[in-house]
Parts: C-alpha cells; structure tokens; sequence
C-alpha cells in the first residue's frame, strides 16, 4: 500500500492492521512521539476543511514530524492554473507525505499516479473519504468491541452523504450487519448502494423515515447533516435541514450502550442536551480521527 | 455504388435503430476514402427497425468501440462478394478516449491531457464507470 484514495483500497487485514496500530498508539503516546522525526507532512487542500486539515497536521506534530501546505486553492498556484498533475509534482520534492482534499471527483487518484511520495485522500468532492471512514471505523471498534453482530441506523442524508455510502461498504464485509436507514423521502439511499451492496452482500436492511421506529433495536446510530452544497434548490435545503433532530427525548427506548456518531460538524440534527449523554461519541469520535491518521501516517511511510 | 454489394468489406447489421450515425462518427468512417452506405430505419424480422452500415474496404474497424455501442450487433467480413465470417462484438472492459465523463464535479472536466477512462463494472447490466470519479454512463 503507498497511498490510500479509496477505503476498498484496503484489505480487512489492513484495516485491522491500523486499528491495532491506532489502539497501541493511545495507550502508549510516548513510545510514538518521536517516530516522524525529521518527516514532512504536506496537507493540500484545494477546498478549505479545517476540521481534517487539523487531525492531520495534529497527527503528524504527535508523531515528531512537521507539516506545511495550504488550506484553501485561492492561496496556491491552483488559482493561477497549475494542474494536480504539477502542483503534486512540485510538493513531493518539499514532503515525504501528501494529505489531498480537492473539490474535484478522482483528484487524489490523477495525484497518486503522478507522485514520488505517498498521497492520502482527505476528501474528494461528493465521492470518497477514507480517512473519515477509518475513523468510524476505529470509533466502532473502540467503543462497541466488534465489527460483527452490530445493528447500524443512519440517519440524515443518505442520497448525498458519501461518509453513509462508504461507511456501509466498509461494514459489507463483515458478518451480521443490520442497515436501518432512516431519511426523508427525498433523501433516501440510492439504487446502486442497494444493489451493488446491500443486497449482493446479502446484508439485512430497512428503510423508514421516522428516527424512533427502529430505535430500541439500534448498537449504533449514525447522524448526518444536510449539505447546503449538495442542493440545487434553496428552498429544498431549507425544507430538509432539520428534518431530524435527535434530542434526550427520541433517544428513551434506545438501549443503554447505544453509541452515537457523528462526522462532524454538526448543525442542528443533534439537540446539546445529548451531548453530556454518555452514548455521545462524536467528540470522542473526533478524537479518534487523529490516532488513525497517525496509525496511517506510519503505514504509508514504513516506519514501525 | 449499388448498396446491396460490397466487393470486399464489412456489413455492420442488426444496429439498434437510429444509432448508425453514433456508429459512423465514432468510427470515423467519414475519414475513409472509400464508399459507405448508412441504412436508416431498415425493416427488421428481429427488432422490427434497424440501421445497416456498409463499408466497401477491408479496414481496421474498432470492435471495442462497436461492442460498447450495442454488443447485439452483427459484423459481417465480406470478401469477393461473399460473407466470410460473422460475429457479435462483445463489450469491451475498459474503454478509453472513446466517451468522455458527463459529471461536472468530475476531475476529467478541468485537468488537461487525461485520459477518458470508463471500466465496465457491471456485465450483466452493461454498467460503465468513470476510473476517476465512479460516475456510472449514462447512456
Ligand atoms: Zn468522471
């Protein structure tokens, strides 16, 4: 594995492989501190996502390394024309990894094929994330203990929400998986993810819109926002946002280790009275997106 | 040119109809210094319409690209008047440079000098998408 652009990228071992790494990492900080020592971590976003530009850049300083980069195209040679191919060309001579979000679909992947070092997708456009599926992922195993035997609500915009599609993909491979998929009617999950993987994986799924039908039975509930970006129409985003919003009251029959996720940031699909709930995981979750992005860091770059 | 004979050439049959001009410029076949016949809206016992192109030259045509327009095509090989071979294109698994991503977000619309890559992931369905965005064909 030199780069990571899509989550099926990576086997089940590997994926297992950068959890262990992940979980030996918290429970042994300073054993990691000094390990990319003399490493350069270049972060390129090409759109502005603050939030996964810090877990990076908060990853690497843990290990010892440092990083440079940009945080928006505006203040790179992209606004003067340069092609991915080039800028990528460039950065490699200045860094030993490269961290890529760009607004453009199959981005990271033009990169990989041009560089000299490492490239790790941080999102491109409406189409892959694996960074951000690692860390649910991670999240997953740290506070439920198992990837099998898990019943998974996701809850929000499941038309759009790329973290949803990537997230049932990663969980296809493993045994026992129920998909409670909760939306709108406008939101509902597309035909292909239904086709392509629920139902060729033989995996047990049901469709409502109302959050509390199914609640009880849930291990997991996952809650997306609405994206202004993904719309069209402006009355329809406004129509949609707040659709569903989860608060002390819907969460009563859920059961008492229920975990709640969240990609983050949210806007108002999760009421503040849940946060101090311990079944709140979002912050904790945020958290474990830089262990795994440290664990990832030392994959890609050999060091163990 | 009578557009019943073909000397030495191909008889390209069986073309859904109306996708004989798609055909004819995706192949190039006005490039050719020799006779082409399009037949539009031929009666057909199978598909009650078809198109029919005629080639009268032993060119190199490009199966792949037959194949992904419609693999219920029939190429027939004529040579001295006569059909010496007959066969359907199969669709190709990847095509390339031969259709382009219709997705605005897609990388294709704004890097230059790409590749145009479509991979077929669904055989069954006829399912070709875009090696860089996923982007299913719309067709
Ligand atoms: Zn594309």
């Amino acid at each position: 594995m030199k780069n990571l652009i899509d989550i099926k990228d990576l086997s089940v071992e590997e994926i297992n492989n950068l959890i262990e790494v992940a979980k030996d990492i918290m429970a042994n900080r300073e054993k990691y501190s000094h390990k990319c020592d003399g490493k350069k971590l270049a972060t390129l976003f090409f759109e502005p996502s603050t939030r996964t530009r810090l877990s990076f850049e908060a990853a690497m300083m843990e290990l010892g390394g440092n990083v440079l980069g940009f945080s928006e195209a505006s203040s790179s040679s992209v606004s003067k024309g340069e092609s991915v191919a080039d800028t990528i060309r460039v950065v490699g001579c200045y860094s030993d990894i490269i961290a890529m979000r760009h607004p453009k679909e199959g981005a990271p992947f033009v990169a990989a094929q041009k560089s000299t070092v490492p490239i790790i997708n941080a999102g491109d456009g409406g189409h892959n994330h694996p960074t951000q599926t690692l860390t649910d992922l991670l999240t997953i195993n740290c506070e439920k203990g198992r990837f099998d035997n898990l019943t998974i609500g996701v809850c929000g915009d499941l038309k759009f929400g790329r973290t949803v599609h990537s997230l049932i993909t990663a969980m296809s491979r493993y045994k026992n998986i129920k998909f409670v998929l909760i939306s709108p009617k406008e939101l509902t999950i597309p035909d292909y993810i239904k086709k392509e993987i629920l139902e060729k994986n033989n995996m047990q799924y049901c469709e409502t819109n109302d959050i509390e039908e199914y609640m009880e039975e849930l291990d997991i509930l996952y809650m997306t926002r609405v994206q202004r970006e993904r719309f069209f129409n402006e009355d329809d985003y406004v129509r949609l946002k707040d659709y569903y919003i989860l608060n002390k009251e819907k969460l009563k029959k859920a059961k008492q280790d229920l975990c709640i996720m969240h990609p983050l940031p949210r806007v108002n699909e999760i009421a503040t009275d849940v946060d101090d709930d311990e079944r709140a995981c979002y912050f904790k979750q945020a958290g474990y997106g830089k262990f795994i992005r440290m664990a990832l860091i030392l994959k890609l770059l050999e060091i163990k | 040119m009578n557009i019943d004979s073909i000397k030495n050439g191909f008889v390209i049959d069986h073309i859904k109809a109306g996708k004989g001009m798609e055909i004819y410029e995706k192949l190039n076949l006005n490039k050719l210094d020799c006779q082409v016949a399009i037949i539009t809206n031929a009666k057909s016992k199978k598909t009650g319409r078809k198109d029919i192109i005629k080639i009268d030259k032993n060119i190199n045509i490009d199966i792949d690209i037959l194949g992904f327009i419609d693999p219920g095509i029939t190429i027939n090989i004529v040579k001295d008047d006569k059909i010496i071979d007959k066969f359907h294109p199969e669709a190709p698994n990847e095509l390339i440079n031969i259709v382009e991503c219709q997705n605005p977000r897609c990388i294709t619309s704004v890097e230059k000098d790409l590749d145009h890559i479509f991979i077929l992931t669904d055989k069954e369905n006829q399912v070709y998408r875009c090696k860089y965005c996923e982007m299913s064909l719309k067709r």
